[in-house]
């Protein structure tokens, strides 16, 4: 194991985001802050509470969620793919690191700022609505997975993107809609019978729904679903990452 | 240093960049690698770097083969490519040292510091790459290239769009790195470069390699001379009686050149020289001056692949 040169690529690229902090944080934070004024307040006001939970605490996870998949992709996808784009990727393919390591020092980079996001969001949430978590170890444990899952999702989007359009595609046109329709603003009782069955073919729904779960105790699908959802997630995302670097897809000709 | 043994490259789509090329680079020498555009040069250097994989064949550096032990054999190489990069908003300070890191090697500021000087570069430290000159920026890729201390250096065409001033500078870089045991294999299409530079010499043309020589090998060989008899009074044509040497008028009438070659004898015995300096005294032609010339290497260069095309 080469740490030298992961570490040279993790604190390249968190000092890559540094260089933007203030975007970084002010984002999320005003963002969060509007979806409370408009969920929360004017929505919220009228729905009074979600199995049981106040409706601006109940959307709490499902925001934070929406946050860490974003972030984990943009930010995961842009670090791969500017390499590639100004042509500096030849020296991290002529380095003496593994494939492993690459992955390693990019998705380890992306996660960990979504991380950081993701705790960012919930504290300016808290300022909004009062919540407790009840299982802050399973919460920690999902978002540390979703922020890896995620920022590997990211990293195969950057490789596979050969231009500014495709890398912001697939977060618009996939990630957004399926977070959004994932239940992060309504539980999937409030729908009628036949879209619930739809949305249960939505990944997100699991992953929103344990994320959920481990802050008031109760969620869509039972925790093991989403535990083996987000795994499931993890064990594709790493397969094709293999097979990117096994195949030299879009990096080697 | 490195044995390229038996590389092919054939790109999808079926184009055959390099065919069955075998090569070694000795330890410590300058190699000069020629060719004309899309000959396969920057293909073959990256098939040693492990940017391109190669079809068939394999490559060792220092014995260890690029693919199977790629940390040893990739650990001695510095690349500098051929195009320029783009990453506009670090500072040469911080590219350079990220080049360091990659490579595994701890942190050295020392190092980075005679590098950054060593290409003029270190008053420029804490630009951001997009405040320098298309020339300062190929030399930032050199000194990426040079920050992990390598044995063997790749210089993919590195004084494209350098200076005149500059091209000397950097050409006594490198031969200072030689001379510090680097083994240095750069391709250029300035064949005063190679010919300034190189001690032995490769041609590749579409693929192949079509020779490998030493450079005053090569210019020795493959090197034809010019004598040019000045004359005393004008000709309007070659005398008869000199018919039988490949002589040319020149200079209105005023001057006769004998193109010949060192290695191949002419017609009789040696260079024909002796043979044509008696047929001139025979034909009552006085030499005011003569003189003789070798051609460049960029002749050889051109004749050779002209010759194989
Ligand atoms: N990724 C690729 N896919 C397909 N063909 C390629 C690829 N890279 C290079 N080639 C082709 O291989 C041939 C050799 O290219 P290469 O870049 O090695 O030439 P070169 O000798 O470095 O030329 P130049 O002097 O212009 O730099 C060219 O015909 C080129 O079009
Ligand atoms: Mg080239």
């Amino acid at each position: 194991m080469n740490l030298q040169s992961v570490k040279t690529i993790y604190l390249a690229e968190m000092a890559r985001s540094l260089r933007t902090v203030l975007q970084s944080i002010v984002s999320p934070v005003v963002s969060t802050s509007l979806y409370f004024v408009v969920f929360g307040a004017a929505i919220g006001s009228r729905i009074s509470e979600v199995d049981g939970v106040s409706y601006g605490a109940f959307i709490v996870p499902g925001l934070i969620m929406l946050m860490l998949l974003t972030q984990s992709v943009a930010t995961a996808s842009f670090g791969i793919f500017f390499p590639r784009f100004s042509g500096s990727i030849y020296e991290i393919l002529s380095a003496p690191i593994s494939y492993f390591e690459i992955v390693l020092g990019y998705v380890g980079a992306a996660a960990t700022k979504s991380l950081i996001l993701g705790l960012i969001v919930l504290a300016t949430a808290r300022l909004f609505v009062p919540f407790t978590i009840q299982y802050p170890l399973v919460m920690l444990l999902f978002l540390v997975l979703t922020a890896i899952t995620f920022s590997l999702l990211g990293f195969i989007i950057g490789i596979w993107a050969d231009g500014f359009e495709k890398l912001q595609l697939v977060p618009l046109l996939i990630i957004t809609p399926l977070t959004f329709l994932g239940g992060t603003f309504y539980s999937i009782d409030m729908l009628p019978p036949f879209w619930q069955a739809v949305t249960l073919l939505n990944p997100v729904v699991y992953l929103v729904s344990g994320f959920r779960w481990s802050f008031y105790g109760m969620g869509d699908v039972s925790i093991w679903a989403s535990l083996g959802m987000i795994a499931l997630f993890l064990g594709v995302s790493l397969a094709v990452v293999n097979w990117i670097f096994k195949s030299g897809y879009r990096l080697k000709p | 240093m490195i044995r390229v043994e038996g590389v092919s490259k054939t790109f999808r789509g079926g184009f055959e960049a390099l065919r069955n090329i075998d090569l070694t680079i000795r330890r410590g020498e300058i190699f000069a690698l020629l060719g004309p555009n899309g000959a396969g040069k920057t293909t073959l250097i990256s098939v040693i770097c492990g940017l391109v994989n190669a079809s068939a064949g394999r490559v060792l550096v220092d014995g260890h083969d690029n693919v199977a032990a790629y940390r040893r054999a990739r650990e001695m190489i510095g690349l500098v490519p051929q195009e320029l990069t783009n990453e506009a908003f670090t500072t040469v300070w911080d590219t350079v040292s990220f080049s360091r890191g990659l490579f595994g090697k701890p942190k050295n500021p020392a190092h980075i510091e005679r590098v950054l000087r060593a290409l003029t570069l270190w008053e420029k430290r804490n630009n951001r790459l997009l405040e320098l000159s298309g020339g300062m920026k190929r030399r930032v890729l050199i000194a990426k290239a040079l920050a992990h201390e390598p044995q063997v250096l790749f210089l993919d065409e590195p004084t494209a769009g350098v200076d005149v001033e500059l091209r000397r500078e950097m050409w006594n870089v490198v031969r200072d790195l030689r001379d510090q045991g680097v083994t240095i294999i750069l391709t250029t299409h300035y064949i005063e470069e190679a010919e300034e530079m190189a001690d032995r010499i490769g041609v590749i043309r579409r693929g192949e390699l079509v020779l490998v020589e030493e450079k005053h090998a090569l210019m020795h060989q493959l090197g034809r001379k010019e004598l040019t008899l000045h004359l005393d009074t004008p000709l309007s044509a070659v005398p008869p009686g000199l018919a039988s040497h490949e002589l040319t008028l020149a200079e209105d009438g005023h001057a006769l050149v004998y193109t010949y070659d060192t290695s191949r004898p002419g017609k009789g015995e040696g260079t024909g020289i002796s043979a044509l300096l008696t047929d001139l005294e025979a034909a009552g032609l006085q030499v005011k001056d003569l003189h003789t010339r070798q051609s460049s290497l960029e002749e050889i260069f051109v004749s050779l692949v002209r010759e194989n095309a």
